[in-house]
């Protein structure tokens, strides 16, 4: 048996890149993946943990985790089409009316 | 206890949930012609349908269904109610908003309702999983009315913000839920509850929760994850600005107490220490922020994160008290904000002409009635007496002395004097510069359904600030859901109101 | 059995990789060794199935497609429901403690998917050629 800690070791490494990628990634197609990846990094926790505890619930959580990332996907994706229609560009830096 | 249909538990969301299908499938069988209004008073009536039932949800015994994901008590009535009236006040000043601009009226509105659903959800779910759908559901529906002026760049450019960063806090909620579910092999509250006093793995729970306040610190806009708050509420059209500054808050809020109270009960030694400190950070941050801002919409969304310092004041206390102060608080913000974006939705209509502080410059001569409105939200908001606010922040500090949070409490009134003085400069605009009547700007006459929702909305924060007494007590039934032998407290602030009278 | 010789099952996974990639570097270096190079102007562009090469590969497509693609994952990711529920159908009585509940639940789950499928239809999404100044 491979201990439940390389899985989460993983999972927190998954998670760690995803933060990262969100913070430094420009283009906001990669922002928007790497919160895909954080998605997956917590399910992986998730399994792992259903697994330690022999309980079924934690695998559920997951099929409502991806669920939800996929109608999230469909919105965001939608709303990146009407930025991208408004200002022709993808670059988050350039995406500045509003001061931040 | 007696055996009641689980569908009974989640009445309003069912009456909300089937308003809205049937507002989606209508819009696109209707000619692009006709008008949507029909559609938004449809909506009305099942908003209508839907306070009823949570209002005589009261009389139903506390109590779960749906296999421990639902529980029904004082508390979820409380914020059920006070969604379904905000949702009600939105419908009501935003029915002619997008007339003639946008050809998706009719899923505005269906919008509007699946996101309440999801609020409502958030505020009666015991079960992790749920909260988090309902958390999806109403965030999702808001990421899509942020960006709802569809010509406008700004409006997309809001509408980006608030979903990335929204799902990145979701992502965070989510990483602290299965930490949590890691360490106590759960994820309703009760048992993770029981988890927790069980002392097993601290750590892993001190991290779940810490990721888990990451997560809702985002949705309630609390310092230091509040940088998406100005841009967003900037962006976004004014009557959806005042629905989402409010409603997704009270709802974060409730999970919050459900979570740190219930759930998490047992650590309080953790989180007081970091509500404490993003109380402090929220409360300073909004409102040194206000003060440097010129556009009205940018200077509000920094007053909303200063409001959300002064709830988590109340969460700090960490008494029956300070939970009731929360909620009535949450209450008295919802009035006040959401009448403050309705009448700039109004004065500035859908392209949103004005929206700095000087195109206020003396508009009391020519909006009287809008602008007394204004006045008497921005005095709420100020906290001036005989407001909603006044009683909100004076429930709140009271509460907070009583656990003996001295230094909070100096800090936070410190806050209140200097907020008072960028809602003054703006009450000072409307009233005491000369109006230029070369900027005069011809504004379509107010609808009936919009005088009645700001009537609602300004009665509303009278009566929460003169005769608080049936909030408070329903607030204070919601808080003994939690402590159930509340003591002298409870009584000695029963009281207060009538001191004020 | 303890740790360490657990993870020398994975030895000849690791192997594999080694073998994999010793001898894909291996076919390219040799290639770039034994083989001559010269170029032409044929010979460095785009490669596509033998046909002349037209356009730039970074033209963009009508929103169109993304709007078959994203129905697609949205209807696709319903079906995540369904296998569970099916798998667990027969002992669903037991567990929820009356006869039809999971039966209507699923009723009520296929009618929303139903109810936006009617949307998407009535809204005209999946009429491809409605509007040709998107294409």
């Amino acid at each position: 048996m491979i201990p439940i800690s390389w899985y989460l070791v993983l999972s927190a490494a998954l998670f760690s890149i995803g933060v990262g990628a969100f913070l430094i990634k420009r283009n906001i197609i990669s922002i928007f993946m790497s919160i895909e990846l954080m998605l997956n990094a917590v399910n992986l926790a998730f399994v792992a943990f259903a697994h330690h505890w022999h309980q079924v619930s934690g695998q559920i959580f997951v099929f409502f985790v991806m669920v939800v990332a996929a109608a999230e996907a469909a919105v965001g994706l939608a709303i990146i089409i009407a930025v991208f229609r408004s200002r022709e560009t993808l670059n988050v830096d350039q995406i500045n009316l509003m001061k931040l | 206890m007696t055996a009641v249909s689980p569908a009974l538990r989640i009445l309003p969301e069912i009456l909300l949930t089937l308003t809205g299908v049937l507002v989606m499938v209508t819009e696109p069988l209707l000619s692009a012609k006709t008008s949507r209004k029909p559609l938004g008073i449809f909506a009305l009536l099942g908003t209508l349908a839907a306070i009823a039932a949570s209002a005589w949800q009261l009389h139903l015994p506390a109590g779960t269904a749906f296999f421990n994901t639902i529980q029904t008590d004082a508390f979820s009535v409380f914020f059920h109610l006070l969604i379904g009236g905000i949702l009600l006040v939105t419908l009501l000043v935003s029915l002619n908003y997008f007339e003639g601009h946008s050809t998706y009226v009719g899923e505005f509105y269906a919008l509007l309702l699946f996101s309440a659903v999801g609020m409502m959800l958030m505020t009666s779910a015991i079960e992790l999983l749920m909260v988090f759908l309902g958390l999806e559901i109403s965030s999702i529906s808001t990421y899509i009315l942020a960006g709802y002026r569809k010509r406008s760049a700004v409006s997309a450019e809001a509408s980006i913000k608030y979903f990335l960063l929204g799902s990145f806090a979701t992502a965070f909620f989510l990483y602290g839920v299965a930490l949590c579910f890691g360490a106590t092999g759960s994820t309703n509250i009760h048992s993770i509850a029981t988890g927790v006093a069980s002392g097993s793995s601290p750590l892993l729970l001190a991290l779940a929760l810490g990721m888990m306040l990451i997560g809702l610190g985002f949705k309630v806009s609390a310092a230091p994850f509040h940088v998406w708050t100005p841009d967003v509420y900037e962006g976004a059209p004014a009557p959806v600005v005042g629905f989402m500054s409010t409603a997704p808050k009270a709802a974060a809020f409730a999970v919050l107490l459900r979570i740190t109270y219930t759930g998490f009960g047992t650590m309080s030694h953790i989180w007081i220490p970091l509500l404490w400190i993003m109380a402090v950070a929220s409360m300073t941050i909004g409102n040194l922020g206000a003060l440097t801002q010129r556009n009205v919409k940018r200077m509000l969304a920094y007053s909303s994160i200063a409001h959300a310092g002064y709830l988590l004041v109340a969460f700090t206390a960490f008494s029956a008290d300070g939970l009731a102060a929360a909620c009535f608080y949450t209450a008295a913000y919802a009035a006040m904000n959401v009448g403050a974006f309705a009448i700039i939705s109004y004065l500035s209509g859908y392209d949103e002409r004005r929206v700095h502080l000087q195109d206020y410059a003396g508009l009391a001569k020519r909006h009287p009635l809008a602008s007394a409105a204004m006045a008497i939200f921005l005095l709420s908001l100020i906290g001036i007496p005989f407001t909603a606010g006044f009683f909100g922040k004076f429930y709140v500090f009271t509460t907070a002395m009583h656990s003996g949070l001295w230094i909070l409490v100096t800090i936070g009134l410190l806050n209140s004097g200097l907020a008072a003085f960028y809602y003054l400069r703006f009450l000072s605009q409307l009233y005491m510069q000369p109006y230029d009547a070369a900027q005069d700007i011809s504004e379509a006459p107010a609808q009936p359904a919009f005088v009645l929702g700001i009537a609602i909305l300004v009665a509303a924060v009278l009566v929460l600030g003169i005769i608080p007494n049936r909030v408070l007590r329903l607030a204070q039934a919601g808080a003994a859901t939690y402590f159930p032998c509340s003591g002298t407290n409870a009584a000695e602030v029963h009281t207060q109101p009538n001191l004020l009278r | 059995m303890n740790k360490p010789a657990y993870m020398w099952n994975y030895i000849p996974l690791l192997m594999q990789i080694l073998a994999a990639v010793g001898l894909a570097g291996f076919i390219i270096a040799a290639s770039w060794f034994i083989g001559r190079h010269r170029n032409s102007k044929v010979k460095l562009a785009a490669y596509e199935c033998g046909m002349v090469a037209q356009g730039d590969a970074r033209g963009r497509f009508s929103v169109r497609f993304y709007m078959v693609a994203m129905l697609f994952i949205l209807f696709d990711v319903e079906a995540v429901f369904m296998l569970p529920w099916a798998v667990i159908y027969r002992k669903l009585p037991a567990t929820t403690g009356s006869r039809f509940f999971g039966f209507w639940e699923m009723l009520v789950y296929v009618g929303f998917v139903l109810v936006g499928f009617f949307y998407i239809w009535k809204k005209g999404i999946l009429e491809w050629s409605k509007d040709k100044a998107d294409l």
